[in-house]
């Protein structure tokens, strides 16, 4: 009977404490307010208009006013031929960036540690990083200056030994090489920052200790190094997995045309084309939100199975 | 006996290491200066020498009023940009890093689902347009305005400086934004340089968010103008009214707009780069 009584004052008053906390830290809620408006309007505004994949779009009767058709355009989009091609070159693009690009950063990263030339290291870092900066755009003009056929300097190079010209970046043969070995370029020298980071924070005493014992390098890089690389590598691995159907859009939109869509036609760049460029708005709508809902279980997997395996996620 | 042996390994070692880095190096490299050496290309006339480089085509671009137009455009959206992403970022970091603040979790799993859930590119079209922001600068700007990921290494490392320095600005009478002003930016240098080059970067190199929110050309910023030389089969067909590009080849032309639209962030690279390997990112980078 007593603690029933007593109870709501204790509730009361701790509601009180909590309205006191906030007016306390009232000009803090006010610092966060032009960022909380931000992610509210544009973060969780589109979430709103989300509801046209399941109506059928009408431009005069708007995105409020068009009939619900529930999931007839993403039933549509499962059916239809598009779906298998953009799926395997979403899957294939990914993939074959992630296998190229990763062991290549590792590499990378093991030999900055291990040279002994403090000048050759700090120019390969400030050179290799520099490219990550660099847009698409800007990039498709490097891989126009190397591989367009008429002016390339690979074609001038295959012309000196007597090999007829071959049109790298229309042609479907070698589009896919060129969007994951331009991406491995530009991005290995960056994402090798972190192997590098986990390499720093090895205790040095084990690589005196290793040698000591008569280990030679590559047994210490083998014994020491990648064990401690490895919560990192899984780490990293898991969450490239979990962004699995980002296959880089920006890219592929600054470097496909017509002749190497079979290829490089991925689901970002189909739904661009349908939704913006032939107004069919439902449908694009549609397959954008299944991939935004397959990358999000995606990715919370991952982080679970990351923090399981490798001790951290990415949240 | 030992020393001796593993001197001989280390050396063949070392020289494959140094090997492997300078091949990197080369292949760094390479793609780059062709590009320049490119875009210096003279133009062959019948009859007259041919010089051995020419700045021909850089002349005929800053020629151009509309290549003018899209740097006056592009800065106009760095400046703009950048300055929103700043204010915001560091307000928003500034106060999500105090973890005594009632509500703090909820706050950052709100930001961060945004993180790890795209709704895709039509609902943010339809977002802009209804919004009527469709053909105007804020269009390109405001859906980028924080970036979660540059927000939470911001939040790391204000976590990271010591609270007592702030606890002591509070009991002298200072205010939050005076605390956040006076105490912690003067403390933040490195990571304000970090992200501010992140933002930079972005807001410069942005080229979807115009052609997608964008249809007036005066209003498009250099990588849109980049990208339809590039994509001209002649570039006269660029040159404007019936001029037609005299001093330089098409090719050094487009490898000149190249090189223009880079080097802004070129320069002030090598001076921010020095920060960003000090360490700064790894106490918050966990991607």
């Amino acid at each position: 009977m007593l603690s029933q009584s007593a109870l709501p004052t204790a509730k009361k008053s701790a509601a009180s404490r909590l309205g006191y906390a906030i007016w306390q830290h009232r000009s803090l809620y006010l610092m966060l307010l032009p960022g909380l408006l931000y992610f509210i309007v544009f973060r969780y505004g589109p979430l709103w208009y989300t509801q046209i994949a399941f109506k059928e779009f009408s431009p005069i009767l708007g995105v409020e006013g068009s009939p619900w058709v529930g999931f007839k355009y993403i039933l549509e989009f499962f059916n239809s031929y598009y779906f298998s091609q953009l799926m395997t070159n979403t899957l294939i693009i990914s993939l074959a960036k992630l296998i190229f690009g990763l062991p290549l950063a590792i590499i990378l990263a093991i030999a900055l540690s291990e040279t002994r030339l403090r000048f050759l290291r700090s120019s390969v870092q400030t050179i290799t990083y520099l490219p990550h900066f660099l847009s698409w755009i800007v990039m498709a003009g490097v891989l126009l200056a190397l591989f367009s056929p008429s002016e390339g300097l690979v074609n001038k190079g295959m012309g000196l030994v007597g090999q007829d010209p071959i049109a790298f970046l229309t042609d479907p043969r070698y589009f896919v090489a060129i969007l994951v070995g331009s991406d491995v370029w530009k991005e290995t020298g960056w994402s090798a920052i972190l192997y590098l980071a986990a390499l720093m924070s090895i205790d040095p005493s084990l690589y005196e200790a290793a040698a000591m014992d008569g280990a030679t390098r590559w047994q210490r890089i083998w014994h020491i190094s990648l064990p401690g690389m490895l919560n990192v590598i899984v780490l990293v691995t898991l969450l490239r997995l979990g962004g699995i159907l980002d296959a880089g859009f920006t890219q592929v939109f600054a470097l496909y045309s017509l002749p190497v869509y079979s290829v490089s036609d991925i689901i970002d760049t189909w739904v661009y084309r349908q939704g913006i460029q032939n107004f069919q708005l439902s449908v694009a709508a549609a397959v954008g939100l299944f991939k935004g809902v397959i990358g999000l279980v995606l990715v919370v997997v991952a982080n679970r199975i990351a923090r399981k395996v490798a001790g951290t996620g990415l949240y | 006996m030992v020393k001796s042996f593993t001197t001989r390994g280390d050396k063949i070692f070392d020289f494959g290491l140094n090997f492997f880095l300078i091949l990197v190096l080369i292949i760094t490299i390479v793609p780059l200066s062709y590009v320049v050496i490119v875009s210096l290309q003279p133009l062959v006339m019948p009859n007259q020498p041919t010089p051995f480089a020419s700045f021909g085509a850089y002349a005929e671009l800053l020629a151009q009023p509309s290549f003018l137009r899209a740097a006056l455009n592009s800065f106009v959206l760095l400046i703009g940009g950048v300055t929103l992403n700043m204010v915001l970022t560091t307000l928003s970091a500034f106060v999500l890093s105090r973890k005594s603040l009632p509500g703090r979790g909820v706050i950052l799993a709100f930001i961060l689902f945004t993180f790890l859930f795209n709704a895709g590119l039509i609902p943010q079209f339809l977002l802009i347009k209804n919004l009527g922001l469709l053909d105007s600068l804020p269009s390109v700007i405001l859906p980028g305005a924080i970036s979660v990921y540059n927000l939470l290494i911001m939040i790391a490392f204000l976590q990271n400086l010591p609270e007592s320095l702030g606890e002591a600005a509070r009991i002298d009478g200072a205010s939050e934004f005076q605390v956040l002003w006076y105490v912690m930016l003067p403390l933040s240098k490195p990571i304000l340089l970090t992200v501010g080059l992140f933002y930079a970067v972005n807001n410069w190199n942005e080229f979807f968010l115009p052609i997608l929110f964008l249809s007036d050309k005066d209003l498009m910023p250099l990588p849109v103008v980049l990208r339809d030389i590039l994509s001209s089969l002649n570039s006269s067909e660029y040159v404007d009214g019936n001029r037609q590009a005299t001093i330089a080849p098409p090719e050094a032309i487009k490898m000149a707009a190249v090189v223009l639209t880079t080097l802004p962030m070129l320069m002030v690279y090598p001076w921010i780069q020095s920060h960003f390997t000090k360490g700064v990112l790894l106490g918050g980078v966990k991607e």
